[in-house]
């Protein structure tokens, strides 16, 4: 039976794109005020999820063709990785640096370590979760 | 004058939730238990907003928009696996 899901396609195009840039706000609101890696990822992992429902698992599959068992590695390199820089310089393991940057467009910016150390914590969650889910979704027994 | 109104407010909600909670329990068809679900979600942003009034503060201004966005995509998930009984479709052609 072919359903004709016009209504739902339509919505989930412009309401994945809001999903996706709350997450991003979440995620660099995250230092001062609440947000941060997991609810970010967490969004993410939602808007992502709001595709595979509306559209089906393998057109999304080569839309978005990421390896989410990749993006949990990656993440947590990441995270390990700011903590073996601190080490590199001599400083014990995660040791936070933060600095007050002035970039042309954007004017003064407050860059820390904690910033890298949070897109691992967000990669680990879009990850899992997605890999969770989806492996769930295609067990055929 | 204003925390009286707040408060009568927050009350009606709270009776809102009570008679949707009603109609998850002893609603006849599983429709009728997600579109009360989604009204509890839709009354508990109200509640959170008043809260923020309040209590004078805007911290909770982002649990607003996650309700929002988790009672939509949950209420979509339950619509289509009542419509066709699986969530995610393998290969929709």
């Amino acid at each position: 039976m072919r359903k004709n899901l016009l209504m739902l396609h339509t919505v989930t195009r412009i309401v994945v794109f809001i999903i996706l840039a709350f997450s991003v706000f979440l995620f660099f609101a995250g230092h001062n005020n609440p947000g941060g890696g997991f609810i970010g990822g967490l969004m993410t992992a939602a808007a992502l999820l709001l595709l595979y429902v509306a559209f089906d698992v393998k057109t999304i599959k080569q839309v978005i063709p990421f390896n989410y068992t990749t993006m949990i590695g990656v993440g947590l390199l990441i995270a390990i990785g700011t903590g073996v820089a601190s080490m590199l310089g001599g400083f014990p393991f995660l040791t936070q640096f933060d600095r007050y940057v002035t970039v042309p467009v954007l004017g003064k910016l407050h860059l820390t370590t904690a910033l890298p150390f949070d897109l691992g914590v967000y990669l680990v969650v879009v990850g899992v979760a997605l890999l969770s889910i989806l492996s769930i979704a295609e067990d055929d027994a | 004058m204003l925390n009286i109104s707040l408060n009568i407010a927050l009350i009606v909600m709270s009776m809102a939730i009570v008679v949707c909670f009603i109609r998850i329990i002893k609603g006849p068809t599983m429709s009728d238990r997600v579109v009360a679900l989604d009204t509890i979600g839709i009354t508990l942003i109200g509640i959170i907003g008043i809260i923020m009034v309040i209590q004078n503060t805007i911290a909770y201004a982002e649990v607003i928009l996650v309700i929002a966005i988790l009672a939509f995509i949950g209420t979509i998930a339950l619509a289509k696996f009542i419509e066709g009984g699986v969530i995610f479709d393998r290969d929709r052609n």
